[in-house]
């Protein structure tokens, strides 16, 4: 028995709009599924889990179609269910320990998720009992996966939140970064008014390092946490690189999905449209990049990747909807110069193709550049998706915060940084990763960060 | 943060003063930095630099030019409308030098953030000299206030409607020819600035200008204002907005600017109609 096929928009409506296109399983498909687990005594899937929920568990409530109990039981550690349903790549987290996977296909773990929290949403969300106030301020930086998986914990412990984004709307990545198509915004709104209804403060508009400093917020805030993501986009460093219509992923998906370019002009916020579109890259950014593109109406978009479709970072869900959509792949190619026009337009992208050669340090196949495959591909609009790195408006305004490589913020194994009382997790510290691992990270934090304000209180309690 | 705007006040035709109420951002703002606002949840994010502060009234105040979609809608709000968002202070300070002899050089609405520039160079005891330019006299603005700041003041305009007749760059070149300068500062639109560094690249005198890219989120995350310093790429907004003259490429800088002449044309075309639709702004 294999697993039920979620619904899903037709790939030529699709490309057509910017709506959601897996439609999430129904009541009888979810039912259905979640009888399929074998309940197993010593469950594999829970180790696979960054945010250790209790998989069989709520996957029983939605066996026995107690849809409600199933989303609580979600939101015991994991408080962006929706979100997760939607982004995590269960494939290889929980799913691949799945014992059914041996067999057949595992148990659709992340798609029970998705029906357990879109069911509560579509309730209206209750908002859970939280700790008695302990008194404690903690700072949080960011209001990404990390920043409110940290925030919701540390306020159900009865600490009081405050998250500080530098954007005019809360949810970091998942609302700027993140396409509508994959992830709705709504759903972003509705958990970040869950972590809301949990008492958690969000202050909008504020930098931290220019508004005002860690060291600053230190006088008032007994700790915080840095979960500034990953924001700094990289480029190739090729020729005409800063010509007009080079966009790096992240501007051309902000435009996109933070500023809803693609409703110009009622929003104000244009974008370039193009209908030669190459993106570089192989992650899920560079698809979320080029099927924005295609939905936004390039007739032809081209992803340039300098390994083969194996080594693709990106989840395979992903690309097969990429190519359903009518996405070009150019593999085992490398750009190396982009040509202008005399007006400083990109014109056309110089490339030559690659053959993989033996492991780097990252373990991947290293991509050597075959001489004498020179090629020029006509292109009016290039997006780079080859990666970001942290942004060093934190460290550089920070107090003695040791940075590690790649701007990153080195901490230990409780999440602490070199400076006590500050504590980070996320992109921030390893550098660009999923959503659900930094939203482990931030589990951990909170967790020792609790002990750290519990241990300081019955520290004070001794002096008197 | 939501904000209100205090003061709304058309100075000279199509340009105007705004002050807001943003506590936050007025306790930390420096010259040469600047904000970012977004008028409504429909509209863009904009950079405006800082033309004044008050850290005890908690306000800012910039000057903009009504020239597209955005700024116009700006210009038409009035003290006591709202504001959706203001974000900064953003970019670095200018950096203050002591003991030299400063002239400033501001174009058009340029002149507001060479008044707080040159306020505060002169309060670190510099000699600062000041160049305002205009296309005619009506263009004029704060005259007055600069004069207070500085030890002495220029004015020139286009058509020779007060002051030289002529060009900021030809009282530059007079004031570097007779004298002793140790740093030109000069904010204003693009192609001045760039006149500015060519007039003083044959002296070497230390140059500085302010740049204005295209922005997004103006803390270092998209990229789009991207400009060309020394043969190295920067970021305006987290590199900037201040660098060295001499080492600017003002023609990608200036074809940058440009990017969205089309989309910014017919975004304006639509706002028009909407207004004599009496549909009005959003």
């Amino acid at each position: 028995m294999s697993r039920p096929l979620m619904l899903e928009q037709d790939p030529v409506e699709r490309v057509k709009n910017f709506d959601e296109v897996a439609l999430g399983y129904t009541r009888e498909q979810a039912v259905e599924e979640a009888r399929r687990c074998l309940q197993c005594k010593k469950p594999q899937c829970i180790r696979g889990c960054p945010v250790e929920i209790d998989i069989p568990a709520f996957i029983r409530e939605i066996a026995e179609e107690n849809f409600e109990a199933a989303a609580m039981e979600l939101k015991k550690t994991n408080s962006l269910p929706a979100i997760c349903g939607r982004v995590c790549p269960q494939e290889t987290q929980c799913e691949i320990e799945c014992v059914l996977g041996k067999k057949d296909e595992p148990l659709a773990i992340g798609r029970l998720e998705r029906f357990a929290a879109d069911f509560e949403l579509a309730r209206g969300v209750k908002t859970p009992k939280t700790a008695p106030p302990t008194g404690f301020k903690v700072a949080v930086l960011g209001s990404g996966p990390a920043g409110l998986t940290a925030a919701a914990d540390l306020a159900r412990m009865g600490h009081s939140v405050t998250i500080f984004e530098s954007l005019h709307e809360a949810g970091g990545v998942l609302i700027y970064g993140i396409p509508e198509f994959r992830l709705p915004k709504r759903i972003v709104k509705a958990e970040v008014e869950f972590v809301r209804k949990l008492g958690v403060e969000i202050k909008l508009d504020t930098v931290i390092g220019k508004t005002t400093t860690i060291d600053k917020l230190m006088e008032e805030y007994d700790a915080v946490f840095i979960a500034s993501g990953a924001g700094l986009p990289s480029f190739l460093g090729i020729e005409n690189e800063n010509l007009n219509g080079v966009y790096s992923a992240n501007e051309f998906l902000t435009r996109v999905n933070l500023m809803k370019a693609y409703r110009f002009p009622e929003y104000d916020t244009p974008i370039k449209k193009g209908s030669n579109v190459i993106v570089v890259g192989g992650g899920n950014v560079a698809m979320d990049a080029a099927r924005s593109a295609r939905r936004l109406g390039a007739e032809n978009v081209t992803i340039i990747y300098r390994r083969s479709e194996e080594e693709m970072p990106a989840r395979n869900e992903e690309i097969e909807r990429a190519k359903e959509e009518g996405i070009h792949f150019k593999l085992l190619t490398n750009p190396t110069r982009i040509n202008g026009d005399e007006n400083n337009w990109i014109t056309s992208i110089e490339c030559i193709n690659t053959k993989l050669c033996e492991p780097d340090e990252t373990g991947r196949l290293r991509p050597e550049p075959i001489p004498g495959t020179e090629h020029t591909t006509p292109a009016d609009i290039m997006i780079i998706a080859i990666g970001t790195t942290p942004n060093t408006l934190i460290p550089t305004t920070t107090k003695n915060l040791q940075t590690g490589k790649k701007n990153t913020i080195p901490t230990d194994t409780t999440g602490r940084t070199n400076r006590e009382k500050i504590y980070a997790g996320g992109d921030v510290v390893t550098g660009t990763a999923t959503v659900i691992s930094a939203m482990g990270a931030a589990k951990t934090a909170a967790k020792n960060i609790n002990q750290y304000l519990q241990t300081k209180q019955q520290k004070s309690h001794r002096k008197i | 943060m939501a904000c209100t705007i205090l003061r709304k006040e058309e100075l000279a035709p199509d340009i105007n003063l705004l002050e807001i109420a943003a506590p936050m951002v007025a306790r930390k703002a420096r010259a040469g930095q600047f904000i970012i606002i977004r008028i409504h949840e429909w509209g863009e994010r904009i950079p405006l630099t800082v033309a004044d502060y008050d850290r005890d009234a908690g306000t800012i105040t910039a000057i903009f030019l009504a020239v597209g979609k955005t700024t116009e809608e700006l210009a038409g709000l009035a003290s006591g409308d709202g504001i959706a968002d203001v974000v900064g202070p953003l970019g670095n300070p200018a950096e203050v030098p002591r003991d030299s002899v400063v002239v400033f050089v501001g174009g058009g609405v340029g002149v507001a953030p060479v008044f707080c520039e040159a306020r505060e160079f002169k309060r670190a005891g510099n000699r600062v000299i000041s160049i305002l330019g205009a296309r005619t006299a009506d263009l004029l603005i704060w005259e007055d206030r600069l004069r207070a700041v500085s030890d002495e003041l220029y004015i020139t305009t286009d058509d020779g409607t007060k002051g030289h007749h002529g060009f900021v760059t030809d009282v530059l070149a007079e004031i570097l020819a007779e004298r002793e300068v140790d740093r030109v500062v000069a904010i204003g639109p693009a192609v001045m600035m760039r006149v500015v560094a060519d007039v003083t690249r044959p002296s070497g005198v230390k140059t500085i200008v302010s740049l204005n890219p295209i922005m997004v989120d103006g803390t270092g995350m998209c990229g789009s204002c991207r400009v060309v310093v020394d043969g190295k790429t920067m970021f305006a907004c987290v590199d900037g907005p201040e660098f060295d003259a001499h080492q600017v490429d003002f023609t990608l800088l200036m074809s940058r600017l440009a990017a969205y002449r089309e989309e910014e044309a017919l975004s304006l075309d639509r706002f028009h109609g909407e207004k004599t639709d009496g549909v009005g702004g959003k």
